[in-house]
């Protein structure tokens, strides 16, 4: 239950720590909040030669919107995002999210981009980048692209980060106004992973008919999965209780989940239907709430 | 590089030491500085019992690196009590009977620590929700929420005087 020996580095910057990828990648871990990385180390199902440690780089951590979008440093910790009231404000799934990761020790060191480059299949974060169509940042000392999450994630544990990349940012449209979200999940014990997860979003127009649907499940498969074909259903309509049930039935008609010891393929394909109507139908509520209070734009 | 020089502060003390990279906070703790108040029960995360306060958040220190805190404040369940006088929390664990063998009071006080200074006036939900990633092997739970709830108002009290 010790780690094996690696060397260690805690570069000062980004490009140091690009360059130390562009040499040694291949055989380098890395460290962000080591809530997942960590355990991995210390049963020694990981034996990276060098581990990069990103804790000493100021700047990869902020929190702010440009171009319509909340963009989230790789290394914001998972409690600074659940408590910061601009994404509450301006992405309520992800902070919808937030307090279904873990617990409250993990989210103090826990990262948005750890969560997501980790890609774990019933991690509530991929869901969430799914759901919302956002773009991933990868940087290496080669440049810059931004992955949608369809190519970002590949699969159990899987993404498209090249050995000499980082994923230094997660960008997530800000929603617009008449928008109501919400995140469920059905796992064993608070904190643990889900079996199934649900994100959902859903807009209306002034007669509150819906004018974009998002569906996005973890726990499902290798990867979280978006749901359009089936939220789509949903638009052009009003989210009323039919029309949410009839949403889960397409959500969950074609998946074939994987069974495993906490539980069935059967179980988790019922438990999609079943978290689409909820957290549609809680989204959709919110909306209402939102007009009632007037808090919401 | 397989070794790191690092200064530390500790429930108030400032060390220097040298430490082989690999070696987890809580290791360093227990081994390096003798404070063997924090415990390690799973060492991968799950238990909570080598919680320990970093820069004023509850952290497991299983899952840190000795390496990582250099120039940080810590906090353990060693710098609670005033000598030999109990702290509020530890008083009320002490009088709801909030531990049986003990081995997981630690990250419980110090994840308590943190959270009754967020949460100063929570209700029995919060409470259970604070303590969830801390898992008790006596299943002692209920005297354990006791415990918080009574600190709370303790605390609550002292603070309106």
């Amino acid at each position: 239950m010790k780690p094996p020996r690696f060397d260690y580095v805690a570069p000062r910057s980004l490009d140091e720590a690009l360059g130390i990828l562009a040499e040694h990648g291949e055989d380098t871990k890395v460290l962000a909040g080591g809530q997942s990385l960590v355990p991995l180390l210390n049963f020694r199902l990981v034996r990276p030669a060098h581990l990069l440690d990103l804790n000493d780089i100021p700047g990869l951590d902020g929190i702010r919107v440009a171009d319509g979008r909340l963009v989230i440093g790789a290394m914001a910790r998972q409690r600074a995002v659940e408590t910061s009231g601009l994404v509450r404000e301006r992405c309520p799934l992800l902070a919808d999210a937030m307090p279904q990761i873990g617990h409250v020790q993990i989210r103090n060191r826990g990262t948005v981009g750890g969560s997501l480059a980790h890609a774990d299949p019933a991690g509530e974060l991929p869901a969430v980048v799914a759901a919302l169509d956002g773009e991933l940042v990868l940087r290496s000392a080669r440049g810059e692209r931004r992955l949608a999450p369809d190519r970002f994630f590949v699969s159990y544990l899987a993404t498209a980060i090249e050995p000499d990349e980082l994923l230094v940012e997660a960008r997530l449209p800000v929603a617009p106004a008449r928008t109501g979200t919400a995140f469920v999940e059905v796992s064993r014990r608070h904190g643990d992973f889900a079996l199934v997860g649900v994100a959902a979003s859903v807009t209306v127009d002034d007669g509150g008919v819906c004018t974009a649907a998002a569906v996005a499940l973890t726990g499902v498969g290798p990867t979280p999965l978006a749901a359009r074909d089936a939220a789509r259903a949903l638009v052009g309509v009003k989210p009323t209780p039919a029309a949410i049930e009839d949403v889960g039935r397409r959500v969950a008609a074609p998946l074939t989940p994987d069974s495993d010891l906490h539980a069935s393929s059967d179980y988790r394909k019922h438990l999609a239907a079943v978290l689409t109507r909820r957290a549609l139908t809680r989204a959709a509520a919110r909306i209402a709430e939102g007009d009632l209070t007037g808090e919401r734009r | 590089m397989n070794e790191r020089s690092i200064r530390v502060t500790v429930n108030g003390r400032t060390y220097e030491r040298t430490v082989e990279v690999r070696k987890t906070l809580a290791d360093f703790l227990r081994d390096d500085l003798d404070l063997t108040g924090t415990h390690l029960g799973c060492e991968h995360g799950v238990c909570g019992a080598c919680t320990v306060i970093v820069d004023g958040a509850a952290v497991r220190s299983c899952l840190m690196f000795a390496a990582q805190v250099h120039e940080h404040e810590i906090h353990t369940v060693e710098g609670l009590a005033d000598g030999e006088r109990l702290n509020p929390l530890q008083e009320a664990f002490h009088q709801h009977h909030g531990l049986q063998c003990g081995f997981c009071t630690p990250g419980f006080l110090m994840t308590l620590t943190c959270f009754l200074r967020e949460c100063p006036n929570p209700t029995e939900a919060q409470v259970r929700e604070a303590i969830s990633g801390n898992l008790c092997r006596c299943t002692g739970y209920k005297n354990i929420v006791a415990a918080a709830l009574a600190a709370a108002r303790t605390l609550g009290a002292a603070a309106r005087s």
